[in-house]
Order: C-alpha cells, then sequence, then structure tokens
C-alpha cells in the first residue's frame, strides 16, 4: 500500500508493507539516527515524534502514518546538536547507541513540560534506557540545558 | 513482529466487525503487546480513522474510547478530577511517555491481561464496556467473558460521586506489577479490585463501617493468588493486604 507522510518536513510518498514498522521505514527513507533497539518497547531508542508526540517507532505500524507528520534527530538537528554538546560536556554520550532516542524524548519534554521538577524530568523519561551512564551525567546535562534560559525547577544535580 | 497480509483502515465499525471474524485478522490498538507476536496474520484492522480517540464528559459518566491513549488518561483533567488522580497513578509507572503514547485503552482492556494496571483501576468504579454488537456490559462481566472476534468501542465510567485510590508494586520501574490494587468508597461501600495475581483483576464489594485494617483484611482474603518470577503467592496476598489499607487510610485522611 502507499502512504505519504510529512518526514522531517518534507512530503514522502512510498509503498509500504502492511507489517511494516515505522522504525523500518524512517530507515529505508534514511533517517539512521532511528535505532533498533530492545523491540518490546522498553527501552526508548526508536523514539520519533508523530504529530509532534513521542512514539516508540518499533511498535507503530508504518500504514498509521499516513497523512501525519514524522520527526526524527534529523529533523530537529539543530537542537539536538545543541543538547548533544550538554550530554557530551557531562561526559553522559558514552557509546551514544541510546542518545537519538533520549535526545528525541528531552526535546519533547521541553516542549510539553513547563520548569520540569528534577522527579517530573526522571518520571519523563523514564522510558528512555541507559546501560553506560547510570543516568547522573544525564540528568546534570538535561538540568543544564533546561537551565540555559531558565527552563528547569529542578536544583543542580537535584 | 507478526507478518500481514493486507493492512485495513476502516471507514465504519461494521466494516471492522466483518473483517474480524475471520479467525486470521487481527484488530490492533497501540500494538505494543500485539506485536511481539509472530504468526502470519491476514487482515490487520486500524481503527485509528473512527474518531474513538477522545474522552467525552456528560452528565453523568466519561465517555472513553477505544483509541484513546493511556497518555490521555494520565492528562485529562476531568476524569483525574473526579477520580483522586486514579488514573494518572495508574498508568504514570507504565515504561514510558512514549509507550503511553501508543498504548490505546481498548487493548489494555479487550486484552483482559494479568498484569494491567488500567484493568484493575477501572473496575473499582462504576465501569460499562460497550461492545460493537455485544452492547453495554459491566467490565466485571466483560473481564469473566472468553475471547471472541466482538469490538470494545467505548468505556463508560460513571460520575457516581465515588472517591478512588490505586497503588500498585513493580521490582523494577516500568515492569510489570507484582501486585496492583484499587480502592474505591461510596457511602458506606467498598470496592476493593485488585490486579497482577497474577491473575487478570478482580473486584469484591464490602459494606459497612470499619477499620482500614479490618477492611483490608478482609478484602484480601477474597482474592485467590499465584506464583511467578515477580513474586510468591503467599506474597502477593501479604502486598495486597498492605496496599488496601494504605489506600483505605488515604481515602479517610482525604474526606
Amino acid at each position: 500500500m502507499e502512504i505519504q507522510v510529512t518526514l522531517n518536513g518534507k512530503t514522502v510518498r512510498a509503498e509500504v508493507r502492511p507489517d511494516e514498522l515505522l522504525l523500518d521505514f524512517v530507515r529505508k527513507q534514511g533517517c539512521l539516527s532511528v535505532k533498533r533497539g530492545c523491540e518490546t518497547s522498553n527501552c526508548g531508542l526508536c523514539t520519533v515524534w508523530l504529530d509532534g508526540k513521542p512514539v516508540l517507532s518499533c511498535s507503530v505500524p508504518a500504514a498509521r502514518a499516513d497523512g501525519r507528520a514524522v520527526t526524527t534527530l534529523e529533523g530537529v538537528k539543530e537542537e539536538a546538536e545543541a543538547f548533544g554538546r550538554y550530554l557530551a560536556g557531562e561526559g553522559a554520550e558514552q557509546c551514544g547507541f541510546c542518545s537519538p532516542g533520549l535526545i528525541m524524548n528531552v526535546l519533547a519534554m521541553e516542549r510539553e513540560l513547563s520548569s520540569p521538577s528534577a522527579e517530573e524530568i526522571r518520571e519523563y523519561l523514564a522510558g528512555n534506557l541507559c546501560r553506560c551512564t547510570g543516568y547522573m551525567g544525564q540528568m546534570r546535562a538535561i538540568e543544564k540545558y533546561l537551565n540555559r534560559k531558565g527552563g528547569c525547577a529542578c536544583g543542580e544535580n537535584s | 513482529m507478526f507478518r500481514a497480509r493486507e493492512y485495513v483502515k476502516v471507514k465504519s465499525l461494521e466494516e471492522a466487525w466483518s473483517l474480524n471474524q475471520k479467525r486470521s485478522s487481527v484488530l490492533v490498538g497501540g500494538m505494543m503487546w500485539l506485536k511481539m507476536g509472530n504468526g502470519q496474520k491476514g487482515t490487520v484492522i486500524d481503527l485509528s480513522g473512527l474518531g474513538l480517540d477522545e474522552i467525552e464528559e456528560t452528565e453523568d459518566a466519561f465517555v472513553i474510547g477505544c483509541m484513546c491513549t493511556l497518555r490521555q488518561l494520565e492528562l485529562h483533567e476531568g476524569l483525574n478530577r473526579e477520580f483522586d488522580g486514579v488514573f494518572r497513578e495508574c498508568v504514570r509507572h507504565i515504561v514510558g511517555v512514549q509507550f503511553r503514547n501508543g498504548a490505546t485503552v481498548g487493548g489494555s482492556v479487550f486484552g483482559r491481561y494479568g498484569f494491567s494496571d488500567v484493568l484493575t483501576c477501572l473496575m473499582a468504579l462504576d465501569t460499562e464496556v460497550e461492545l460493537y454488537r455485544g452492547g453495554r456490559i459491566p467490565l466485571e462481566q466483560f473481564a469473566d467473558m472468553p475471547y471472541d472476534r466482538d469490538i470494545l468501542v467505548r468505556i463508560r465510567v460513571r460520575k457516581d460521586g465515588r472517591r478512588a485510590g490505586y497503588a500498585s508494586q513493580r521490582n523494577t520501574e516500568t515492569d510489570f506489577p507484582v501486585i496492583a490494587c484499587a480502592l474505591a468508597k461510596k457511602g458506606d461501600q467498598w470496592k476493593v479490585s485488585v490486579g497482577a495475581r497474577p491473575k487478570r483483576a478482580q473486584s469484591v464489594i464490602i459494606c459497612g463501617d470499619m477499620s482500614p485494617e479490618k477492611l483490608a483484611e478482609e478484602a484480601a482474603g477474597q482474592f485467590s493468588y499465584g506464583s511467578n518470577l515477580r513474586g510468591s503467592e503467599e506474597y502477593r496476598r501479604h502486598l495486597a493486604q498492605v496496599y488496601i489499607r494504605r489506600l483505605a487510610k488515604q481515602l479517610e485522611k482525604e474526606a
């Protein structure tokens, strides 16, 4: 079947299989930032935005994206690079495999929550697993990133 | 992920029902659980074009479309105001925001999964399930029914003034619960539901004025429990009693 998707602001028409997942579709379109992780809807590596909301692309049929807007890390490159510098500054990128999914969810959180507390940040990002960092470096990076414009109610390292 | 021959975004419930009568068809909600299967399916039926993704508040009930996501339950002001934030508490430990933006209420309830937080929570309230062919039936009755090829269209939660609380315990954050308890109080009537026993949720009604300790002992004793890797039968029985008591105290304190 043919679908039409606005992928990172550009209209894309493509044939998809009935059982094709959004994860495979966006990777075929060259969005290789989107990673295949657990495939059990747990790790958050495959996070993309569907009409602006973060979803797990490993669990969304590609056909369901027909007529909708899909955003991957490639579509928010400048913001991702800006936050990525904070991650690197705190030594929180480590192997980097989970970073694209984490960054997509942090940027979604920034749009959805105003001045989130440390607890709210942890809760929002509970679905992004990282096996390297122990999360403390990531939390420091997120707090500093949100605080660059005074957008965080969390104290540093709280 | 299962394989499929056809994907149909249906234009009506009748079309969905007709397609779903074939055993090889599969009706997908958020597909979080279904996609773990590896078999061959015929037609994938998608209800997402039918406008069933809204929560409507009427004078006497909340009407929740089957394609509403768990995130909508979590953020809906009216639902959480009416029932003391019980929906937010019930879903906020379920994996992460991305998961809850995908998982649907219809999928969670129709599956009648033993681990379901949503089923446990809804069962403590006055909840009806609206089936396309089967009409409106109480949630408890639906939970006991065998699986069939009908379609769960909406869920109705009556605004009857009851107050509610929810608690669950997980071995690790975002895992399935070891036990899930919901408690609601209306007048001198308590409705207690316990899920993740690890069997599917069930409820009991207990009437009369009694202490939280007595209520917890009486209620927890009426359920059967089982053992699995997450916890033993004895542990679950103990946890159920503890959480029912805490919820009763919480509701008393907030009254």
